[in-house]
């Protein structure tokens, strides 16, 4: 934790300095001048370089949401030492790793203390059997081929990866509320523009507004171009699932602008009707999309940390220089592959056993959804999402999501995501998650209905 | 067949048939240039299909890449050389990979945690982004004992190489970078990636923008710093890949007042402290004043043969300040938080296996011989007469073949010996007329290697 008033001493100097340092950004002359110093409260002289503050960096207005979360819920448990806190917050997984998945780890872990079962660095696109059982498992009919498939460590981190590739000088477009990865990583490339305080919004990002009023599906009529759209079905936060004719309009539409979509599929095996649970479902799609996923939510992989991203050969720059092959290097580059082991556990999710066995809990946390979504609609609350997805979205109308967030975490103990952490178009909104143990989630309905009812 | 084999049959290294893709057939850009001396990429003529192509302009600094990644490179020709040659035994001393099982200890710990996964007691969901505690602790107490380092300092993250492209991110376009020359080929391709440099100079073969600072035979491989111009982050590593030079306390003291003078940011890369024989510095933290100017990355790659498990960190210092004030750390943390999700939890406990005094032991027994390795290649081409650098405190040895092009001695020992090496000029412009030979390999190997080096060269 950083000691606030330092923070506020070295604002206050930021701008003395800035007045009378102004130091152009690149001079590999520099005359070898002493360091200057920065006087702070305690009369101690503090040195510091010369280096800028990347100034992407700068406008970024809060921590990460999740982190910030957690400082209220450590702040909540301060307070009340001995309240039974509920966390529907942070979309953590909950229960344990099915056996043949554990075990298969173990395994490849002991082997790697034997001669023969040793390895050492792993193709940094993944393992070969491994690429290969996600493509014919998972994209089974839609003819994904192994060398597609690029093995991550997980979304978060392929995200980035994809921002690093595509660079600064590329505009995007996400959905309102979207998981703020997306946001927050196009701000530190430095894609984002600035940030409006009245709007709440960064400048260049184009926010396609997802409500109950447009059944959480963007106007496309309404959006301007963009060369990147950020897409995520089902959705986190709102745990909608688009159709299958959304999804073909949204390919038109980004083949129409010749944009780009980053298709966030990591919520697909919650998809419990028929609504598609991977963009390449859609004809053309291989030429307009990238798809990121992942083991987390799938397999409880939180803390194991497995993902992959799908680049299909067809998709090209307008100079006609293929992404996967730029993405490829990023990968060789900035990246070492994901952990022999973490693969080894993804291998065995994806055998006949390993599937079932990680569906069934999968088939848990939908159950979980089911309960919550079940007691927020009795008590008369506006609840969507949860059928295709591990998140109920509440809308509070005409209050604000923290004030919600705070109020349910002063009356019940129990931790939630308030919706404008996840953009504008959430306020109003609070997200629960519906992971936990069954108990837990029982004991959270009852709590709600104690104070809703 | 069980699981486990399925992985265990798998090819360790990027597959050539992957790398088709550098060659995948397209229009209106010219091919990056070879300086691989010879040909690899050639555009094949397309059919006349209209290929659909998005509007999205490519990442011109993407454009700025020379060619592939190095390693993947070496693996490629290696690749190439097996099936020309089905009956020779192949043996990498290319790519820095290591070879020997890791020691029970480690792995009977990422077993346990595995298990503990499917138990309700046992199973834990996200980390920390920052690392787990016990093992940041361990961290510190290990490395960093008496140094005035931190717990909250440490970063845990799934490698070296993944934090240098994180700290990029981090100081962004703007900043302008010094390496060495030669250096670990990651730091000047991250530069790229991230904009901070200008074009590629063929007659120079060096990026625009980025001060080389040279080290070479004549200099003891540290750089006159009177002749570098200032630049706001100095890569530098020690013991260095790929020329085996640890730098003295006096050197680092002098790079630490050279930093402090110019307001600049030391990356300093730790990844081979371990190896160091004499008494050397470790960590840059020994020297005094370092914890204003540097912050220090490390891995468990070389030390525990962690290079498919995937583990190493980063320190920060709360002394690291921006020239506004702002500490490094707190913008390293949004990074880590924002960028990264954590290294993975059965990898962290293994880590910190790794660091019990069984662990500490046992990895200091297999550092031990990898350099014994090491000075059985030495001594090789030293009785041949070359002039041989490294070696002593780092498992890589750097022959120096003058006048001749490095690809051409790489080529040359591949086709007549079948040992894979790494050419220096994959390094850097400095790097030109060297040879590096990694340490790392079985026993029976290594002494096999230097057998027909001998041959070769007696």
């Amino acid at each position: 934790m950083w000691n606030l008033s330092l923070n506020k001493i070295c604002k206050l100097k930021m701008y003395n300095f800035s007045t009378c340092n102004a130091m152009p950004c690149r001079n590999f002359l520099w005359p070898m001048i002493p360091q200057a110093r920065l006087e702070i409260q305690k009369e101690r002289v503090v040195c510091h370089t010369r280096v800028q503050r990347n100034v992407n960096l700068e406008k970024l207005q809060n921590g990460y949401l999740f982190p910030e979360i957690s400082m209220h819920e450590l702040q909540h448990i301060r307070k009340y030492p001995d309240a039974k806190l509920i966390n529907l917050g942070i979309g953590d997984t909950t229960e344990p790793i099915p056996d043949i998945v554990a075990v298969s780890m173990a395994e490849y872990a002991h082997a790697l203390s034997t001669v023969e079962g040793y390895r050492g660095y792993g193709a940094e696109q993944g393992n070969k059997a491994l690429r290969k059982a996600i493509a014919e498992t998972l994209y089974k009919d839609v003819q994904v081929k192994d060398s597609e498939v690029f093995v991550s460590d997980g979304s978060q981190c392929d995200i980035t990866r994809l921002q690093l590739l595509l660079g600064s000088n590329v505009t995007m477009a996400v959905q309102d509320p979207s998981f703020p990865a997306y946001i927050d990583t196009s701000v530190i490339i430095g894609q984002a523009g600035d940030f409006e305080e009245k709007s709440g919004k960064f400048g260049n990002i184009e926010y396609m507004n997802c409500g109950p009023q447009n059944n959480f599906f963007p106007d496309l009529a309404k959006t301007r171009r963009t060369d990147i759209i950020f897409f995520c079905s089902p959705n986190n936060p709102t745990g909608q699932a688009a159709t299958r004719q959304q999804l073909e309009e949204l390919v038109k539409f980004a083949k129409e602008n010749g944009s780009i979509i980053i298709f966030d599929s990591a919520y697909a095996v919650y998809v419990t009707d028929d609504s598609p649970r991977s963009i390449f479902e859609i004809p053309g799609a291989k030429e307009v999309a990238i798809e990121v996923s992942s083991f987390s939510k799938f397999a409880g992989f939180t803390g194991v940390r497995l993902g992959w991203t799908v680049v299909p050969e067809e998709l090209c720059f307008s100079n006609g220089f293929p992404v996967i092959n730029d993405f490829n290097r990023i990968v060789c580059t900035c990246f070492n592959g994901a952990s022999n082991i973490s693969q080894a556990g993804g291998l065995a999710c994806l055998s006949s056993e390993g599937f079932m066995a990680v569906c069934s809990v999968v088939n848990y946390y939908k159950e979980n959804a089911k309960i919550l979504l079940e007691t927020l609609a009795s008590l008369g609350l506006k609840v969507y999402g949860g059928e295709n997805a591990p998140y109920v979205w509440v809308h509070f109308p005409g209050s604000k999501s923290w004030d919600v967030f705070d109020y349910i975490l002063e009356k019940t103990h129990i931790i939630t995501v308030p919706g404008s952490g996840f953009g504008p178009g959430g306020e109003e909104f609070l997200r629960m998650s519906t992971f936990g143990h069954r108990e837990t989630i029982l004991e959270a309905s009852k709590r709600l209905k104690n104070l809703f009812s | 067949m069980s699981l486990t084999q399925n992985i265990s049959t798998s090819i360790s290294s990027s597959s050539s048939s992957f790398l088709a893709y550098s060659v995948f057939p397209y229009r209106d850009v010219s091919l990056p240039s070879k300086n691989f001396g010879t040909c690899r990429c050639v555009a094949i003529p397309q059919e006349e299909k209209t290929t659909y192509k998005t509007n999205v302009s490519r990442n011109a600094n993407m454009a700025k890449l020379q060619a592939g990644y190095l390693f993947p490179e070496i693996a490629r020709r290696r690749n190439a050389h097996l099936p020309k040659y089905p009956d020779s035994k192949v043996i990498s001393l290319g790519i820095g990979d290591t070879t020997e099982p890791i020691p029970e200890v480690i792995t009977s710990a990422m077993s346990k945690r595995s298990q503990a996964l499917s138990t309700l007691q046992g199973y834990s969901g996200y980390g920390a982004e920052q690392g787990e505690k016990p093992l940041r602790a361990a961290i510190v107490s290990t490395f960093y004992g008496g140094l005035g380092i931190d717990e909250d300092d440490i970063f845990v993250s799934d490698g070296a190489k993944c934090d240098i492209s994180r700290l990029q991110v981090l100081f962004g376009s703007e900043a302008t970078i010094a390496v060495q020359d030669p250096s670990y080929p990651a730091y000047v391709d991250s530069s790229v990636i991230m904009g901070q440099t200008g074009l590629y100079q063929k007659d120079a073969e060096k990026y625009g923008n980025i001060e080389y600072m040279r080290c070479n035979p004549e200099n003891g491989f540290f750089p006159d710093l009177s002749k570098v111009c200032r630049a706001d982050i100095i890569f530098f590593c020690s013991p260095n890949n790929p020329t085996g030079s640890a730098a003295t306390r006096e050197q680092l003291t002098q790079l630490v007042q050279f930093a402090k003078d110019n307001g600049s940011i030391i990356v300093y890369d730790s990844a081979y402290a371990m190896y160091i024989s004499d008494d050397k510095p470790r960590s840059i933290f020994e020297i005094p004043g370092a914890k204003e100017v540097a912050l220090e990355t490390a891995s468990f790659s070389k030390y525990a043969g962690f290079t498919g498990v995937r583990l190493g960190w980063t320190v920060v210092p709360k002394e690291l300040l921006f020239l506004d004030g702002f500490p490094v750390a707190k913008d390293f943390n949004r990074i880590v938080c924002t960028c990264f999700n954590g290294a993975s939890n059965v990898v962290q406990a293994g880590g910190l296996a790794c660091l019990s005094p069984e662990g500490r032991n046992a990895m200091q027994k297999v550092v031990g011989f990898y350099k014994e390795n090491a000075d059985i290649i030495m001594d090789t081409f030293n009785s041949l007469g070359f002039n041989v650098y490294g070696g002593r405190n780092a498992p890589y040895v750097w022959v120096h073949f003058p006048g001749r092009s490095s690809w051409d001695v790489f080529s040359e020992i591949l086709e007549k010996t079948h040992v894979v090496t790494t050419p220096g000029s994959g390094f850097g412009p400095g790097g030109e007329g060297f040879i590096r030979v990694s340490a790392f390999g079985h026993r029976d190997n290594v002494l096999e290697a230097c057998r027909r080096f001998k041959q070769l060269y007696k």
